[in-house]
């Protein structure tokens, strides 16, 4: 599919992150939408400065130099739409991650059934709920209104009730709420979003609008008691985090009103482009989108255009202190084949609270921030596939962004955090998004159908390795897959992987060849496609990868032992041995 | 490039915001001078609410009846007994305050009383004068002297004479170290590696501590501290970077305040060391140009706690050491040895 010169429209992106702001240009090259260029800048939302659009002018000063092409008039303004000598673009989006988490409210009426929902849609954003008010809360009125008001609350999500079903409990837990709101000073009053009986928003919106308080109401996420429909309230929820956000960070809502809409969260941009991807590949399969950033980790799996989404607060940057207080360092340690005291990781990561911004630039330090992102990828994953009854991690593809893993000093190391992370079985094929490409093209498709479609399908991305992980229970070192590799020449390698073992198959980067398969032992290709023997393959930069290591991934407990079994695999995916 | 500033300086005018984080009340007046322990303004403190449902204490049917027998005002300041509403007729039916409280709001047949808890003050931080004050909101403080920025602090607040431990920003402090001629002195160290040297200085009535660093695992022992506590470089077992060494053993026997408050990135807080002193000087800048000659020291292993000199800036990002890559500067440490480091791993001190 080509694009009419006629009809394009040049894009700007900015994503604006609790450490770096990044500026995308996309335009028409070719007849179809391509990624131009990209420039980053420190994001300036900190004390002294305090106004993100700082971070922006200079990621788009850097634009202009790299892609040659004026984007700001002497004033410093966004030229937009473009002109006719070349300069400006037609469109700009705006998606934001940086900023202090949100504080929710969550306000329900069963604590199993609406409440829970109402607490899943609140953590599909930058938020964490720090209040929760069910039917069944036996405090006092008056105790729950100093709950509320002590909560300090940016947003208080109310649901509750199937259509038609329950009025006179969510008009209480609303009477409540607007009791808090009413002493509230006004500057401190929480947006409402409204996500239950439909029935009721109107004269919700209503009664709370008398007294000064936002309702926005989305459609039920509890339209019958058995069914939860969290998309289109998503949608509602990223509109209302990004007002709350224009307000709140300084610059933003500058920046949104030369956009011409509202800033989306990047979490959200990036589930809306893994649901609509999940409509495009295998339904069985799925799609995956990891991003693991500095304060956030955002993992979404779309299945066949259905979407479930974890925001957590772990990071590499500031996120470290959720980190320390999930994780224990023994858990972050195992994945070290270095000796280092847990005196020192202790240190570190202590430090990095401190200096969130912070790169390690020593081995030592690289292997615990390596080690903290394992240890979250492994959380979120399993966080999220409890959403998922009966899936396994066994997504095609699985698309990874975030500068831990987009920019790890070596292709090896960032796969090999991602396998162990992650610990994906079956056939897949891991992505790596080092533009960060991948919320723009979310907020792009609010906007432009086709960009994001066009750009995904690009060379723009870098296909890190296809990864098949056999499942099988034989003893370690007992051969559980013979795979012979045949490249575009006919020459084939054949290779026995045993239990326990990393393998590579030489496969160029682009290049594309056939795999035969043949499990041995009883081991399982791949639950998803049971009878997959042979089929077509593309390299990655580290060719194909075979990850035999057994699921769950089990370390040995005698530390000796661990770190060499860490380091001979680290070995397997040494560049000596990689095709290029 | 400009870029934030770690205040580790001589002499300059510093001018700090106390805001309340919610309206309250001035303690002090513009000119006024204070001291760092002194409370500046006071925000209401936990408060609590008693919804009283004076249509089912009455027992009438409905709120609109309820709302006319309320007798007071928003607003009204009521005492423990106060009647609230009084129903009509024969037999009277009363609701009265169940304690001290403020009647807040009124609907729907209800009243919401508001009860005070003890006042949160906040405190000064630093001696200075009171410059402005922000009706029911903060106060604007200024003062001339030295200041040294740090990396953690425990969170406390206070001032005393400065003694020095520590000959070299590397020494380690140690219990021995430690006499009851240094009561109500705020010490200077360097590295202190044991909760028991800590604890030994709980017992000694000191007004605050300085060191250069110390294992994470000595927090919750710094937090029980009496007094006041910063880090200058962070955790671990870093020597104090020599600018702010030689700053703060140029005024040893000064008094000194500390506030130990907590980074946050976001407000601009840090904890702070501050030395007044009676001369005038320009307002510390909070960004300065990024360019080579300056004095930086760096944040993060291998090299924390020392300080260099810049020698080069690359504009673009560069290969560092392990792989990464990141825009970086080129230092010269003080032993001469020349090291490349990410711009993210340093500190601009001024």
């Amino acid at each position: 599919m080509t694009t009419s010169i006629v009809d394009a429209e040049s894009l700007l992106a900015i994503d604006i992150g609790s450490v770096n702001t990044r500026a995308l240009l996309f335009d028409v090259a070719d007849g179809e939408y391509r990624f131009i260029a990209s420039a980053v800048a420190p994001t300036t939302l900190a004390a002294p400065l305090a106004d993100v659009s700082e971070g922006a002018q200079s990621a788009l000063e850097k634009l202009e130099r790299v892609s040659g092409r004026r984007l700001v008039d002497k004033d410093y303004h966004l030229i937009i739409p473009a002109q006719v000598d070349g300069s400006g673009v037609d469109r700009m989006v705006i998606t934001f991650s940086a900023g202090r988490e949100l504080r929710v409210i969550t306000a329900a009426l069963l604590p199993d059934v609406s409440l829970e929902s109402a607490n899943r849609l609140a953590a599909s954003t930058y938020g964490r709920v720090v209040e929760a008010i069910g039917l069944t809360d036996n405090r006092r009125p008056g105790q729950q209104v100093d709950a509320i008001l002590r909560a300090g609350a940016d947003l208080i999500i109310l649901a509750g009730g199937t259509d038609q079903g329950a009025t006179r409990s969510i008009m209480r837990l609303a009477e409540i709420i607007s009791l808090a709101c009413r002493v509230m000073p006004s500057d401190r009053v929480p947006q409402v979003l409204y996500a239950g009986n439909a029935a009721l928003a109107q004269k919700l919106r209503d009664t709370l609008a008398w007294y000064q308080i936002k309702v926005h109401a989305a459609p039920n996420i509890r339209p019958d008691i058995d069914t939860e429909d969290l998309v289109p309230a998503q949608e509602l929820l990223a509109q209302v985090v990004g007002k709350i956000r224009s307000r709140q960070l300084g610059g933003l809502g500058n920046l949104a009103a030369h956009a011409g809409q509202v800033p989306l969260p990047t979490s959200h941009a990036l589930g809306r482009i893994i649901r609509f991807l999940s409509q495009i590949y295998d339904p069985v399969k799925g799609v995956l989108g990891v991003d693991l950033g500095a304060s956030w980790t955002v993992m979404a799996a779309g299945v066949a255009g259905s979407l479930t989404q974890r925001v957590e607060a772990f990071g590499l940057g500031s996120g470290i202190t959720q980190v320390l207080k999930q994780f224990s360092l023994e858990e972050i340690s195992r994945w070290f084949s270095l000796n280092i005291p847990a005196g020192v990781v202790r240190d570190y990561l202590f430090q990095k609270t401190l200096t969130p911004e912070s790169l390690p630039i020593d081995e030592e330090s690289l292997q615990i921030e390596l080690g903290a992102a394992r240890q979250i990828l492994r959380y979120v994953s399993q966080d999220l596939l409890e959403s998922l009854p009966g899936v396994p991690l066994s997504f095609e593809p699985i698309l990874v962004g975030g500068a831990a893993l987009c920019q790890a000093p070596n292709p090896q190391t960032a796969l090999l955090t991602l396998l162990d992370g992650l610990q994906p079985v079956g056939i897949t094929t891991l992505i790596l998004d080092p533009y960060g490409l991948t919320p723009a093209l979310g907020a792009a498709a609010g906007v432009n159908t086709l960009l994001p479609v066009q750009v995904f399908e690009s060379s723009a991305y870098l296909n890190l390795a296809t990864v098949i992980s056999p499942f099988s229970q034989a003893r370690f070192g007992t051969p559980v897959l013979r795979a012979i590799l045949e490249d575009e020449t006919g020459a084939r390698t054949t290779t026995e992987v045993k239990q326990g073992s990393l393998a590579l198959l030489p496969l160029h980067h682009g290049q594309v060849g056939k795999v035969y398969l043949e499990p041995l032992r009883g081991s399982v290709i791949d639950p998803r496609r049971k009878q997959v023997r042979s089929f077509k393959i593309t390299g990655g930069i580290l060719g194909v990868v075979i990850d035999a290591r057994g699921r769950p991934l089990t370390l040995p407990a005698d530390a000796g032992r661990r770190r060499e079994l860490l380091a001979k695999w680290a070995a397997s995916l040494n560049p000596a041995k990689v095709v290029r | 490039m400009q870029i934030p500033v770690t205040h580790t300086t001589p002499l300059a005018t510093i001018r700090r915001t106390r805001m309340l984080p919610e309206a309250g009340r001035i303690l002090v007046r513009a000119g006024q001078k204070v001291a760092a322990t002194e409370a500046v303004a006071e925000s209401p403190g936990n408060r609590q609410h008693i919804l009283v449902d004076v249509r089912r204490a009455l027992g009438l049917r409905s709120t609109e009846e309820a709302d006319r027998l309320i007798l007071r005002k928003v607003g009204e300041v009521l005492e423990k007994g106060d009647v609230i509403a009084e129903s009509k007729g024969l037999f009277t039916r009363l609701v009265r305050a169940p304690q001290e409280s403020t009647l807040v709001a009124a609907v729907n047949g209800q009243v919401l009383l508001r009860v005070e808890g003890a006042p949160r003050p906040i405190l000064a931080g630093l001696s200075a004068q009171v410059v402005e004050v922000i009706p029911e909101h903060g106060v604007i403080l200024e003062n001339c002297g030295a200041l040294v920025q740090g990396m953690w602090g425990n969170e406390r607040v206070d001032q005393g004479m400065l003694v020095s431990l520590s000959d070299r920003p590397q020494d380690e402090l140690t219990t021995a170290a430690l006499d009851i001629s240094m009561r109500g002195a705020v010490l200077l160290g360097g590295i202190c590696t044991s909760a028991e040297t800590l604890r030994a200085a709980a017992d000694m009535s000191l007004r605050g501590m300085i060191l250069a660093s110390m294992p994470a695992e000595l927090v919750p022992a710094a937090r029980a501290l009496p007094f006041p506590l910063i880090l200058v470089e962070g955790f671990g077992q870093a020597p104090m970077n020599q600018t702010a060494f030689k700053l703060l053993k140029s005024n040893e026997r000064r008094e000194v305040c500390l506030n130990a408050e907590r980074m946050d990135p976001l407000s601009g807080t840090r904890p702070e060391i501050f030395i007044p002193l009676n001369s005038g000087a320009a307002l510390a800048p909070e960004t300065a140009d990024l360019v080579p000659g300056k004095t930086v020291r760096i944040k993060t292993r291998p090299y924390q706690g020392h300080t260099g000199t810049v020698v080069k800036i690359h504009d673009q990002a560069v290969a560092l050491n392990g792989g990464l890559r990141s825009q970086a500067v080129v230092l010269k440490l003080e032993n001469q040895e020349q090291v490349t480091v990410p711009l993210k791993n340093i500190d601009l001190l001024e």
